[in-house]
């Protein structure tokens, strides 16, 4: 990665509102993410963090103010282009949102068939994300006949199996003992070594105190505090 | 196909759906062809009998023949002798013929039939003609039994009116029925329609694979709906060939155009409910 991209930021946002009805999910959010981050959204229930991923990916639209993201304006992106901003991100959830009768290696490579990849191609990727995961040996079982922890770490290696260059991850280890935690979280490490953001959206205070990393706190949808912290802090 | 076979049920109804839709229309369109055709013939049949009085000579028969045959709509004129109509009368009934044999004299009177120009067949012409006919003097009678197939033909034609209407009520009804199975398939995925679309899937690769279930389930539930017409035609031809004679009524089943286009329909039928589905639930969704 060079310098520059290093010290330029993938994800800004300017003045972001979004709102439900009369309340505000979001209000005057304005933040940078630079390139290879780790940044952890966290803040209470219903302070926005789900919200503010959300946007990212287009999954809704700002009621006002911009996004960028890798030099793209959202607002600017037509319906028929988003499904190439998705292919961007790598999205993982706390609930994993595996489509259940499909296998873990159907699942991974999903991911790389939307977008057209050559079967030979997929088979090979698929299979060394999923080893990477150490799913490997359970790659043609179903969602529902792997634990909570093998199933986010299917969630994972679809994530990352199309090379993205930003991972949002939703509370990815909400639902996951601590040792199936640190698995998760030591797979998106090694992600990011490899040149990608990586931005959670958190209220786990083990996990936030573990990592180097930016922390943006959200409170009732307006940005409270951000900053640089280390695990000292 | 997987997804077919991931949703049975609701890919099952929706066959069984197109199947009997198919059945029912193609049911109705064999009936009216079959009934055209009976009709066509009994068209062909149409005449007028004009029974001569006793003791004419053969100068008054020549006269009424001339008669006849000037008058307007008239296209051929047969004379059946009393003789002629008797032999005929011992053919029809062989198995009576004891009772003919024991007749004394021929109790049947000569006559000429009278044979209409066919855009002449309708029911005031027929009747118009059989009064002037009758109204010679040399006649004794006429007889014009089939006129009534006049009035049948205009509530044949009401009838095929209303059949066509009812074939296109039931397109609507057919296309409402799918494209509601098909939008309760696509509400059972629809996690897994979300999941894709946020892996960045198109919306293309989200509609051809229910796209070619639904042109699959057309072509099957067309297919099935017309065997089952096919079984059904043939209980019902033989069981009437059985009761009559294969000369007044022969049943003959859709040509193979026909039942050609009607699996294109159903093809088109199962498209167009997925069409209809896919785009309200992509735009809701």
């Amino acid at each position: 990665m060079s310098e520059l991209q290093k010290k330029h930021p993938i994800v800004r946002m300017f003045h972001v509102y979004k709102r439900y009805g009369p309340k505000n999910a979001l209000a005057d959010v304005s933040i940078d993410i630079d390139f290879n981050e780790w940044a952890f959204i966290t803040g209470p229930s219903g302070a926005g963090k789900s919200t503010m991923l959300k946007l990212m990916y287009r999954g809704e639209t700002v009621s006002e103010g911009q996004i960028l993201v890798d030099g793209t304006n959202l607002l600017r992106v037509a319906q028929r282009q988003i499904p190439l901003l998705r292919r961007k991100f790598g999205v993982i959830f706390q609930d994993f949102k595996l489509i259940q009768n499909k296998t873990a290696y159907e699942n991974v490579a999903l991911v790389l068939e939307v977008a057209g990849v050559k079967p030979q191609l997929i088979r090979k990727k698929v299979q060394t994300v999923l080893r990477q995961a150490g799913m490997d040996d359970k790659m043609n079982q179903y969602p529902p006949s792997l634990s909570g922890g093998e199933q986010q770490r299917v969630a994972v290696a679809r994530a990352i199996v199309g090379d993205p260059k930003i991972i949002l991850a939703d509370e990815p280890t909400g639902s996951l003992d601590s040792k199936s935690a640190g698995i998760i979280m030591d797979l998106l490490k090694g992600y990011q070594s490899r040149g990608a953001t990586i931005i959670i959206a958190t209220h786990d205070k083990e996990i936030l105190s573990k990592t180097s990393q930016r922390i943006i706190y959200l409170e009732n949808g307006r940005v409270m505090d951000q900053g640089i912290r280390t695990s000292m802090d | 196909m997987k997804d077919m076979a991931d949703n049975m049920f609701i890919t099952i109804v929706t066959i069984v759906t197109i199947a009997l839709s198919i059945l029912i229309a193609s049911a109705g369109g064999l009936l009216f062809v079959n009934a055209g055709d009976v009709m066509d013939g009994w068209k062909k049949g149409i005449r007028i009998m004009a029974y001569i009085k006793p003791d004419v000579n053969q100068d008054e028969l020549d006269q009424v023949r001339q008669s006849i045959a000037t008058m307007a709509g008239v296209r051929e004129i047969r004379f059946i002798s009393r003789q002629a109509a008797l032999e005929d009368l011992k053919i029809q009934m062989k198995r009576q013929m004891s009772l003919i044999d024991n007749l004394e004299i021929n109790p049947l009177p000569d006559a000429y039939e009278i044979f209409m120009s066919p855009e002449e067949q309708s029911f005031e012409k027929i009747e118009t003609l059989a009064a002037r006919v009758d109204a010679l003097s040399a006649i004794d009678d006429v007889e014009y039994g089939q006129a009534w197939i006049g009035r049948f033909t205009q509530v044949f034609n009401l009838f095929k009116f209303i059949g066509i209407t009812m074939g296109a009520l039931f397109f609507m009804v057919t296309v409402f029925i799918i494209s509601n199975t098909i939008r309760l398939a696509l509400y059972s995925r629809r996690d897994e329609i979300d999941i894709m679309r946020l892996v960045g899937a198109t919306d293309a690769f989200i509609k051809i694979p229910s796209f070619i279930a639904g042109l699959i389930q057309g072509a099957i539930g067309g297919t099935a709906g017309l065997i089952a017409l096919y079984i059904g035609y043939l209980t019902i031809s033989a069981n009437i060939e059985r009761n009559f004679s294969s000369y007044v009524v022969h049943i003959r089943f859709l040509s193979w155009d026909v039942a050609l286009w009607i699996i294109v329909y159903s093809i088109f039928v199962g498209w167009l409910g997925c069409f209809l589905s896919l785009k309200q639930f992509l735009k809701k969704n």
